[in-house]
């Protein structure tokens, strides 16, 4: 969409504009940077995880990094506007994708939560997550005049709530809890009017309390018990050292000890295997373990710097879907940094919310690159209608 | 392009705000987890930092045996065997409750324990250190060893671990020398005496178990480990190896021991004894019946064996009488009143007294105990024959001072002997002020009376003395005036015999016993074993060692038989050892004690073949 002057006009622009980036390169820099710590922590942590295959996990995730930053560059080629009209179809392969998980999935440790596909365990809540951005956010598009109609914002409510009860179904509380943190970002984003999250925070405080004092006392299992304990496990770690709070407990004596500048090879919290999930949830803990405060700044720089990129995109979306997306992307890395850290320090209830990027795991590190690619869809685009507008 | 349907201008002043709000909880949130990262790493990074050590390091005790006690010969009297016990292992216990309960009940019907006293003393044990192991039960036998090793499957978290274990290989013989070694105490653990010991480790309780505790113990070796968090060991940190205890030597001879206990046995079965060098203390042997066998003791003694070794009905065979007695002594006591009346001046060794047969003071008459006078007759003769009328009068003459009573002390009675055995009992030497205190709190039916010192000067009445106080006093006079304190241990020894340390003799007093007064004394003891009329003169007859000796017949009252005691002093005139014999229930002191310290002499000074036989009924 150049604004051509004419091929005889000469171009008087002088000095010629800087060729602008058709990508973030911030974004770009700061999850390769995360992609690189996690490979790196993973190579120090998990050496001797997989017997005889001391880089089992660093070739996995390094590949899986490879394919996401792939992904990434040929989403941030693609029209994202023209996934507003597939709203409908991407709900429900999204359903979809999870009802297959509950019907056909792998089963890990109790939860069934991937779909074996050879070379990936999919796990379709993962993948879910960018679904539900894309399609909410078409709806909200849909109904923005309407936004102050409580229902707008009960059913772009209970448009997340499903794809919600039906992960926590498998049971992974986590993600079920991020579906409902979008919703709510892209709501907020779209400018749903304060009264209505008031009301929302009333139910939630009201359901919450349901689950966990009401239903055991009914004798009606919402969670499992052992999710019960975990999300309370936080407010008093030291009750049942040996139990609930062990992972808490572990976890903050890894952290802990780290120190300043981390213990490097005698990260014995690691090493010796009590830190438990120390490749996935509790990656964290290692970051600290064996790098110290220097090395858990950094790693919580780059997400800053990752979270400053995704707001400033939002600021610049062309269109409110775009907006609405980038919303939706922001609320999910925030939501999962935030409430993945803070589980490892204790001030969070453990869910089981991967660390993006650093947590190890096809479905997480592709869907996250693929969200960026989506936030830096929304930047290029923005960028060309800027030009176009002669900004 | 595509085109959106949406033109409305996207950032409006609605949603910057907004935006403001996103990146303003970002903003906190990121300041929040910098904050609490700092507080955890920076700030407290040091006590993290040892928690991380110590999740990762786990101490493995390697116990170490006793050391083994030998006689002066150096035969063997404690030794180790080792036993198989039971313990837990508490990471690899099953975490549910209900499957725990389950392994209990199991492991219990293996055990023949009850389900609910295995879980409190693992938590018990736990308690005090965790992460170590829990014994269950101590010496278990092989088949149920095996039974539970044949299904591990069925019992998670057990294991057997050898464990050394105190064996007395002549049980009852000894036994209240040795003692005992039983769990250590809530108590002990806080005493000095008890350092390095830990909750569940075997210490010695009684006897020179306790005593020498300190030497005996031994250090147990320690392995520092390096484990992961399913407590599968990954390498050795430190190990200090296990050292077994010190060997002790005893003055103890194993023969007269055995002798002293079996003769003691043959009597009414409850009694005591002493045997002592008169120049050194050391104790040669020492006894009490009944007796009991210490190997109850090295496992858990169970509650149903404790109650009978304590059952007074049964003789409480766990109680030393060698040093826990508290027995009236009869005419042995003459030795303490001569001594007294010699060295306070009231006679000398050629006064004449008249014994008539009785002495009659305040309106009560005292006989003598065969009944019949002695007539006129000095201190040499008194002894000979005992004459209680002429020890009567010396009572009876020491009364209104404390003469006797000053001198029974002098000479050990009323006090501990300082042997080096645990739970020793002074015992008592009546005195005015005690009878009169008693009195005054209606604790008894009169106040002191000069009849009083009359029969504690023949030995009766209110006395309380045991058989190692007698031989402390008579050594005294025999050796010239040196109280000795009566040692059993005698060195602290390697494996292979060598000394390590010399236990020096405990501190003695002196007194000054004229030596023509010791002199006196011990020909009229040596005319009671020897001389025709001489109280033990039959019982001793033909024995190739010379003895001095003394009978002693303590009456009880209220109808019980009357105790049988004797004295001994050999090889007259210069002892080298005296020996205390007592029978609770024997009778005149000729008739039961009196032959069992001549089978005892017998021994003592190998005397072969020699039978000994009683000597009527002479007090």
């Amino acid at each position: 969409m150049d604004t051509t002057l004419g091929a005889t006009v000469k171009d008087f622009r002088e000095p010629q504009p800087r060729r602008s980036l058709w990508f973030d390169p911030w974004l770009l820099l700061a999850a390769v940077g995360l992609i690189a710590s996690s490979v790196y922590v993973l190579s120090g942590a998990t050496a001797d995880d997989i017997p005889g295959d001391r880089l089992y996990y660093v070739y996995r995730q390094a590949a899986y990094g490879a394919v996401g930053v792939v992904l990434m560059m040929l989403l941030s080629r693609f029209d994202y506007s023209r996934a507003r009209e597939w709203k409908a179809g991407l709900y429900i392969a999204m359903i979809g994708a999870i009802l297959l998980t509950l019907a056909l999935g792998v089963s890990a440790r109790g939860s069934k939560r991937a779909i074996d596909l050879g070379f990936i365990n999919l796990q379709s809540s993962e993948l879910g997550k960018l679904l539900l951005i894309v399609a909410l956010s078409g709806f909200v598009v849909d109904r923005v005049r309407r936004l102050n109609e409580p229902e707008t914002t009960s059913r772009v409510m209970l448009l997340a709530l499903i794809p919600a009860m039906l992960v926590v179904a498998q049971p992974d509380l986590g993600s079920g809890m991020v579906y409902l943190a979008i919703a709510v970002a892209v709501l907020f984003v779209a400018g749903t009017k304060w009264t209505h999250f008031a009301a929302l925070g009333v139910l939630a405080v009201g359901a919450l309390m349901l689950v966990l004092v009401a239903a055991p006392k009914a004798d009606v299992q919402v969670l499992k018990p052992y999710q019960v304990d975990r999300l309370t496990a936080f407010m008093h770690p030291t009750d049942n050292p040996r139990e609930q709070g062990y992972q808490i407990n572990q976890s903050l004596t890894a952290i802990g000890s780290g120190g300043k500048s981390g213990r490097g090879d005698q990260a014995t919290q690691t090493k010796l295997d009590f830190l438990p999930e120390h490749h996935t949830d509790f990656i964290f803990s290692v970051v600290g373990e064996e790098f110290g405060f220097v090395g858990a700044a950094l790693v919580l720089s780059l997400f800053a710097l990752m979270i400053w990129r995704a707001l400033r995109i939002l600021t610049m979306s062309k269109n409110l879907f775009g907006a609405l997306i980038a919303g939706g992307i922001t609320a999910m890395l925030m939501f999962q940094v935030f409430v993945n850290v803070g589980m490892t320090i204790g001030i969070m209830p453990i869910t089981g919310v991967p660390l993006p990027l650093v947590s190890y795991g096809g479905s997480s590190v592709l869907v996250t690159f693929m969200a960026l690619g989506l936030l830096q869809a929304i930047y290029a685009q923005a960028r060309q209608t800027a030009r176009a507008k002669g900004l | 392009m595509y085109l959106d349907s949406d033109r409305r201008p996207t950032l409006t002043p609605k949603l910057a705000l907004r935006i403001a709000f996103l990146g303003g909880i970002a903003l906190v949130a990121f300041a929040v987890i910098f904050f609490r990262l700092w507080y955890l790493q920076v700030l407290s990074g040091d006590r993290y930092l040892t928690e991380a050590r110590n999740n990762q390091q786990r101490k493995i005790t390697v116990q170490a045996p006793r050391g083994e006690v030998v006689d002066r010969d150096g035969r063997l009297l404690v030794e180790n065997r080792t036993g198989l016990a039971v313990k837990v292992t508490p990471e690899k216990l099953p975490r549910n409750r209900r499957r725990r309960r389950v392994l209990y009940r199991r492991l219990g019907r293996v055990l023949q324990m009850r389900p609910r006293r295995i879980q409190r003393g693992i938590s018990r044990e736990l308690r005090a250190l965790p992460f170590s192991t829990a014994t269950v039960k101590q010496d278990v036998s092989g088949p149920v060893v095996a039974y539970i090793l044949e299904r591990q499957e069925q019992f998670p978290g057990v294991t057997v671990e050898r464990v050394f274990l105190r064996r007395y290989p002549h049980h009852t013989i000894g036994a209240h020398l040795f003692g005992t070694v039983g769990e250590v105490t809530k108590e002990q653990l806080k005493d000095e005496r008890y350092r390095g010991v830990n909750l569940g480790d075997r210490v010695g309780q009684s006897g020179i178990e306790y005593q020498y505790d300190r030497f005996l113990r031994g250090r147990d070796g320690a392995s520092k480990v390096q484990v992961d968090a399913l407590g599968r060991l990954k390498r050795e940190l430190t190990v200090v190896q296990p050292r077994q205890g010190s060997q002790l030597r005893l003055s103890i001879d194993l023969d007269v021991q055995k002798t002293g206990q079996e003769t003691l046995a043959g009597g009414t079965g409850r009694g005591a004894f002493a045997v002592m060098n008169v120049h050194t203390g050391e104790v040669v042997a020492l006894g009490s019946q009944p007796s009991f066998d210490p190997n109850l003791f090295s496992k858990v003694i169970k509650p149903s064996d404790y109650r009978r070794l304590r059952d007074p009905l049964n003789g409480a065979p766990l109680s030393n009488r060698a040093t826990q007695g508290l027995y009236p002594t009869g005419s042995t006591f003459k030795l303490i009143t001569a001594t007294a009346g010699l060295e306070t001046g009231v006679f000398t060794p050629d006064t004449v007294l008249f014994d008539g047969g009785s002495l009659t003071v305040g309106g009560v008459t005292f006989k003598n105990a065969g009944g019949g006078g002695h007539g006129a007759l000095a201190l040499r003769q008194a002894l000979t024959v005992s004459s209680d009328v002429f020890f009567y009068q010396l009572g009876r003459d020491m009364n209104g001072t404390l003469r006797l009573q000053h001198w029974a002390r002098l000479l050990g009675l009323g006090r501990k002997t300082g042997v080096d055995l645990p739970g020793e009992l002074p015992g008592l030497i009546p005195t005015p002020r005690w009878r009169n205190r008693l009195f005054k709190r209606h604790l008894t039916d009169r106040p002191w009376s000069v009849g009083d010192n009359i029969n504690l000067s023949v030995g009766q009445g209110d006395l309380q003395a045991n058989p190692l106080q007698l031989a402390v006093a008579y050594a005294t006079v025999a050796n010239g005036g040196r109280v000795l304190a009566p040692r059993v241990g005698l060195r602290i020894e390697d494996s292979s015999g060598r000394a390590i340390q010399e236990l020096d003799a405990p501190p003695s007093r002196r007194l000054n016993i004229n030596p023509a007064f010791r002199e006196a004394i011990l020909e009229g003891l040596r005319g009671a074993a020897s001389q025709p009329g001489g109280t033990s003169a039959k019982v001793f007859a033909g024995f190739p060692v010379p003895v001095a000796g003394k009978t002693g017949t303590a009456e009880k009252g209220a109808g019980r038989p009357d105790q049988s005691w004797y004295v001994a002093l050999a090889p007259f005139p210069s002892p080298k050892y005296v020996v205390a014999v007592t029978d609770e229930a024997g009778g005149f002191g000729a008739e039961t004690a009196a032959p069992m310290a001549r089978t005892i002499l017998a021994k003592l000074f190998g005397v072969r073949g020699d039978k000994a036989r009683g000597g009527g009924p002479s007090d």
